[in-house]
């Protein structure tokens, strides 16, 4: 019996100790909720810890831009918060070739007004929107706009730009950075389609970039005036009753042709995301889907000819979650691109975990296969995330990740995750019918969340610094982008947030770390250069990266490609692949300078 | 019948003169019953919808490591605890089923999650005793400990089938006929009945569909939930008409927590109320007067 005794107390020692683990766990790996940065108190120790910091200056360069959200058809009323809840977007963009990065930025209310931010030259941006035809999108029966990208699509040599919306999408030509004509009758768009999300790429290398908008709701919703209710994803895993995909070639005549079952894209779940990129060293870039709702989805490019959707075969597509946002990055300097995808994480409810997907070792060889590395490299824990995009932020040579949080804030103390966790369990017939949803009724669904920015240590780990940094909002993010806006060599960052202003970080980096930026321009490529690699070899690294037509969540990022090099920057050589083919070798490029590039003729 | 493999002593469900019956082929076939249903389920569902998180390896295969590790975890333990406790390896179908359980239900982006969940689970057992009996069902003591301990790194099940009905109701059906099997039919139908019972009620005051209401029962989380955890014979009451009150008092303190929207609130019910009983039914024996 006192055998007995003895044995249950140190059972129950046992048990205490077990129970300690996860604390002992998260003290020795830092904790989510205390980032590596919370311990310091002031901007100067931050910037010298960190190598930079982030300082708020949306107002003081003019920009005063504050995100209106759509409302939809009544029978919605009661979760209206949850579903109009998308629509902040931003896109970097240099209209009229002024050498300076400009902002176009999307409203998404009825009769709400777009903005596009002319860079004046002097720290301020001046709003053009209105003066070059792209303000006022927002008018009743054509839908909303939901965000924005850019290409020269005709090799005009200026940047015309797709407006994709819940409605009507809409193209407008670039009349050499003096106006903006509607072309969209001309160039054959479908007419509607529910999107919160389209790239450009050039699929086939032709050398004119092709389009691809991919559907969230299903294209025969009309937002405003739903027959009933029954419009919900059909489930929270495997949901394939969303919206449409278009992959529309680009004809060079100003018309585009609708191929998407041709190339074999058919897909019909509920996509946030798409991003484009030659992940297996074809020259062809092959199409990434975050979807909602699902599993994401990987097309490869087969040459041009045709795409094979390998997302369960390569990894990235083998468990359900929320996809949001999808980006590339070479994040450990290895001359591949990983994918990072952002999902929903909310304590003791959902940990979905955010998604890097680095490629195995032998990638470069078929078939392709991923490994999710979030966890181990610390950037999986973010919150109700949307937007991420990689970037150099202190110049160090290794590419750090800001992440979006939030989805709706509203009552600081009541949460509706109770709620939303019913419905999230139910079956088709309950989850499809937006009557069973459960109201609203002012609560928050992980709102007031803190934004992500993981800082790369180039050890296969980051931490994270946002508070620490000075990305200290609490907004509902939702596209991000990178951009150096004042050409000083160091990556801004622009958030647009849901219902609230667009956030406008300045970054002050030590400038004792070097840079180089290339800005290209295609000849024989379609003139963005819009799938073009380059890869940066210095002090005996080597990064690549690949000149993106959106990325992240209804974001583009600057085309220009800015590689941080650390101290004493040596660099060996740069390679360029055109998307035409050609290869180009830079020796002696210029450091800390913006290199402008023209594809050779061969 | 021999209900071993969910963890049950025959005598637990059944008169002397029936456990003397029992064949030796019948007893191992129905000790695996349970165990075999469960992992049918698992492997099943992970296959067609791949309810399970893949642990260390990034999800990139359909191979369940987080599962795997709990249950190797949870027979080990059981195995060790079990030796140097009461000096003898015990039946490993209760610590597999609690392995399995613990990898299906928790959801987690940390692979040592897993094996921690299920060692939890299988000391819990060790541990917290009374009368010679534990008084908590293992996983769900582990289960509940670290969600609520640790929100920021365990989460639940939150998934579905797919949100189909084809599987839900075959393995509703199936279920139905297991627990039929090994003698705990009529807890699971009971506590089946009283959820959707309080789902009307909640419907009722809050207004919300009785269709949200009732939706969490159709998951995977509660059909193992009903099946396993809420039935299990070692960490209920023995007599027949205590174990109706039982399931219907968990569905009760589960009403009362989701009135107050506790997200994981099926786990916390069983968690406080199977202990409560337990103590219950040990002081009411204690206060009986032995016969001579």
């Amino acid at each position: 019996m006192r055998q007995n005794r003895i044995a249950q107390l140190l059972s129950f020692i046992l048990l205490v100790v077990l129970l300690a683990v996860p604390a002992f766990i998260k003290r020795l790996s830092g904790s989510p909720s205390q980032p590596a940065g919370s311990g310091i108190d002031s901007a100067a120790a931050a910037k010298a810890r960190y190598g930079f910091q982030l300082h708020d200056v949306a107002k003081a360069v003019g920009i005063d831009f504050v995100h209106q959200s759509p409302h939809l058809d009544s029978k919605l009323d009661h979760i209206m918060p949850q579903i109009a809840s998308m629509g902040a977007a931003v896109s970097v963009v240099d209209f009229d070739r002024d050498g300076w990065p400009d902002l176009f930025v999307i409203n998404s209310g009825e009769g709400s007004k777009n903005r596009l931010y002319r860079n004046q030259h002097d720290g301020t941006f001046k709003d053009m929107a209105a003066e070059m035809g792209l303000a006022d999108l927002n008018q009743v029966g054509t839908g909303v706009c939901m965000g924005a990208v850019w290409a020269d699509f005709d090799n005009s040599g200026y940047e015309s730009v797709l407006i994709y919306k819940w409605g009507r999408p809409e193209l407008f030509h670039n009349d050499a950075g003096k106006g903006f004509t509607r072309v969209t009758e001309k160039a054959g768009l479908p007419k509607w389609i529910n999107a919160n999300n389209a790239i450009w790429l050039d699929f086939d290398g032709d050398g004119k970039v092709d389009l691809l908008i991919a559907g969230y709701w299903p294209d025969n919703l009309d937002l405003w005036h739903l027959k009933d209710s029954r419009i919900m994803c059909e489930s929270f895993e495997y949901a394939n009753n969303g919206g449409g995909k278009y992959l529309l070639h680009n004809n060079g005549d100003g018309t585009f042709t609708d191929v998407t079952e041709k190339m074999g894209i058919k897909s019909k779940r509920w996509t946030l995301a798409a991003a484009a990129a030659d992940l297996h060293g074809t020259g062809r870039p092959d199409i990434f889907f975050a979807n909602d709702y699902g599993i994401s989805e990987l097309f490869m490019n087969e040459n041009g000819h045709h795409f094979t959707e390998v997302g369960e075969s390569t990894g990235v597509g083998a468990r359900p979650k929320s996809g949001m946002s999808a980006s590339f990055g070479d994040v450990l300097n290895q001359g591949k691109l990983a994918i990072y995808k952002t999902n929903i994480s909310e304590e003791g409810v959902l940990i979905q975990g955010n998604d890097l997907w680095l490629p195995d070792a032998n990638s470069d060889s078929v078939p392709l296969h991923y490994t999710d590395l979030g966890t181990a490299m610390g950037i999986n824990i973010g919150g109700w995330s949307w937007g991420a995009q990689f970037g150099d932020l202190n110049n160090d040579g290794w590419l750090d990740l800001f992440c979006t949080n939030g989805y709706v804030s509203l009552d600081r103390n009541a949460s509706y995750w109770y709620d939303f966790s019913k419905i999230a369990g139910a079956n088709t017939a309950v989850i499809s019918d937006a009557a069973n949803w459960p109201p609203m009724k002012g609560r928050s669904l992980s709102g007031y969340q803190q934004k992500k920015l993981w800082i790369n240590d180039g050890a296969g780990k980051f931490s994270e610094v946002s508070q620490a940094i000075g990305a200290t909002d609490l907004l509902d993010g939702r596209a991000v982008v990178m951009v150096d806006l004042w050409n000083r060599g160091a990556l801004d960052l622009v958030v647009a947030n849901q219902n609230g202003p667009l956030k406008v970080y300045k970054n002050e980096v030590d400038p004792k770390n070097e840079w180089i930026t290339f800005e290209l321009e295609g000849t024989q490529s379609n003139r963005s250069a819009i799938g073009a690699q380059v890869r940066v070899f210095w002090n005996g690294f080597q990064q690549l990266q690949e000149v993106s037509g959106g990325s992240g969540f209804a974001a583009q990022n600057d085309r220009r490609l800015h590689f941080g090099l650390g101290k004493e920057a040596k660099i060996e050589k740069v390679e360029i692949r055109w998307p035409s083919g050609v290869k180009q070798i830079l020796n002696a490029p210029q450091l800390n300078k913006i290199n402008v590039i023209k594809e050779p003729q061969q | 019948m021999i209900t071993q493999g969910l963890g049950y002593a025959p005598e637990a469900v059944m008169s002397p003169s029936e456990v003397n019956k029992i064949t030796p082929l019948r007893a191992w076939w129905e000790a695996y019953i349970p165990p075999a249903f469960i992992t049918l389920i698992l492997l099943a569902a992970n296959w067609r919808f791949g309810i399970l998180e893949a642990g260390p390896f990034g999800g990139t295969s359909k191979v369940p490591w987080g599962t795997i590790s709990s249950i190797v975890t949870a027979m080990l333990t059981e195995m060790l605890l079990g030796a140097l406790v009461v000096g003898r390896i015990p039946h490993l179908a209760s610590a597999y089923i609690s392995g399995i359980s613990v990898g299906i239900l928790i959801r987690s982006p940390f692979f040592w999650t897993f094996p921690l969940c299920a060692a939890v689970s299988i000391v819990s057992k060790y541990a917290l005793r009374l009368g010679g009996k534990h008084i908590w069902n293992p996983s769900n003591f582990g289960v509940s400990a670290l969600l609520f301990l640790y929100p920021a790194v365990f989460t639940g099940l939150s998934l579905q089938w797919g949100s189909e009905y084809a599987p839900m109701v075959i393995i509703w059906i199936l279920g139905f006929i297991i627990t039929w099997r090994v003698g705990r039919f009529h807890m699971s139908l009971t506590y089946a009945l009283s959820f959707v019972f309080f789902a009307f009620v909640r419907h009722l005051i809050n207004g919300q569909s009785f269709y949200t209401e009732v939706a969490p029962i159709t998951g995977p989380m509660y059909m193992l939930f009903t099946f396993f955890m809420v039935t299990d014979p070692k960490t209920t009451v023995k007599p027949r008409w205590a174990q109706y009150v039982f399931v219907f008092s968990v569905a009760a303190m589960e009403c009362l927590l989701r009135m107050n929207e506790a997200v994981k609130a099926p786990y916390y019910a069983l968690f406080i109320v199977g202990p409560m009983a337990n103590v219950l039914e040990y002081l009411l024996k204690s206060k009986k007067p032995r016969t001579a």
